[in-house]
């Protein structure tokens, strides 16, 4: 029997997804109490209540770590569940790709030519 | 009592399929393993495995109404009827109640389940002190019944790639070891996304352990020990 060893890696995804959640868990309270406190608002208000830039970065940064956390989350249910290379690897491109246009996609809103203009 | 077993017999060419057996037993003061027995010295047929009848070998662990347990120390009186009992989920049915342990004893024999120093030998044992050898408290004690392992929906997806909780328990109990010289090429051979990381915390092992041992809390250790290493 050849003798098992592990591929050394593993740990950086672990801790990735920990630190992440920490992150998470202390904005979306913050940024959920920013929004709520200022309902209701109209499309003006809107458009003041991300006004600061360094909401927009807050934001940004958060969503960021939300697609990281997806990531690693998404990529272990696949290891479970999607045994087949080919599955397992389309399963994982079409994750990223959707992280990754998502955050591009906030990212344009966030600092797009309607900020420019205001 | 009311008792549904699980029966499978390989030549017969059948399904496994659930038998209702009807035992006149008296619970008190027995155990689920004196119920078997005496269902078997009825149908001969019946197949399990059975060694110390006091929760030490290990070797009759089966599901018991959906909780993998040891028969020998689960009380009748405790159990709600009809019992229904069924091998180790997760592992082949080699016969009714008797599972083939291989890949469960394969993930064991991976973590080099001894001691490894290569240190000469000291005239009397390799001596520990008391705060050393407190460290091997609740990682020494597993008897490798395999409850934990095969409750784990971890194990049930990835059997050949993934140690298993009682695999990693024994693990972390030679990486503790203060007489093991093997620590750095332990942390080594479990360092993977799927030897050590499909462990998610699900904690199935932990209610599963007939012997109240946490094999999630030892798997944390092994993983601080490699951040440790790392940051």
């Amino acid at each position: 029997m050849k003798s098992a060893t592990g591929s050394h890696t593993g740990t950086g995804t672990w801790l990735l997804q920990r630190a992440t959640a920490v992150v998470l868990a202390l904005a979306l309270p913050g940024l959920a109490m920013y929004f709520l406190t200022a309902l209701p608002v109209d499309f003006a208000g809107w458009q003041a209540l991300f006004a600061p830039l360094w909401l927009r970065v807050l934001m940004l940064l958060m969503a960021a770590a939300l697609a990281l956390h997806a990531w690693v989350g998404m990529r272990d249910i696949f290891m479970d569940y999607a045994h087949p290379t080919v599955l397992r690897l389309t399963l994982h491109l079409a994750v990223i790709l959707t992280l990754a246009g998502s955050l591009a996609w906030l990212a344009a809103i966030l600092f797009g030519t309607a900020w420019s203009a205001a | 009592m009311k008792f549904r077993l699980y029966r499978y017999s390989p030549e017969s060419g059948e399904k496994p399929f659930m038998q209702d057996v009807e035992l006149d037993i008296e619970p008190a003061g027995k155990m689920l393993l004196d119920a078997l027995l005496a269902i078997k010295a009825q149908d001969e047929t019946l197949s399990l495995r059975r060694s110390c009848r006091e929760g030490v070998c290990g070797s009759d662990a089966v599901n018991v109404n959906g909780k993998n347990r040891l028969a020998c120390i689960t009380p009748l009186s405790e159990l709600k009827e009809p019992i229904e009992v069924r091998p180790l989920p997760g592992l082949p049915v080699i016969r009714d109640l008797i599972v083939d342990m291989e890949p469960f004893y394969k993930q064991y024999r991976s973590i080099k389940p001894w001691l490894i120093n290569d240190e000469p030998e000291p005239e009397v044992e390799r001596l520990q002190s008391p705060a050393d050898r407190a460290l091997l408290d609740g990682a020494y004690e597993c008897i490798l019944c395999a409850c934990c392992t095969t409750s784990c929906p971890s194990f049930w997806w990835n059997p050949d790639t993934f140690v298993g909780p009682a695999g990693l328990l024994q693990a972390y109990r030679f990486i503790a070891d203060s007489r093991d010289e093997a620590t750095a090429a332990r942390l080594d051979n479990l360092e993977d996304p799927y030897r050590l990381y499909r462990c998610r915390g699900i904690m199935n092992c932990v209610d599963a352990c007939p012997k109240g041992l946490n094999p999630t809390a030892a798997i944390g250790r092994i993983k601080s020990l490699l951040v440790k290493r790392r940051v």
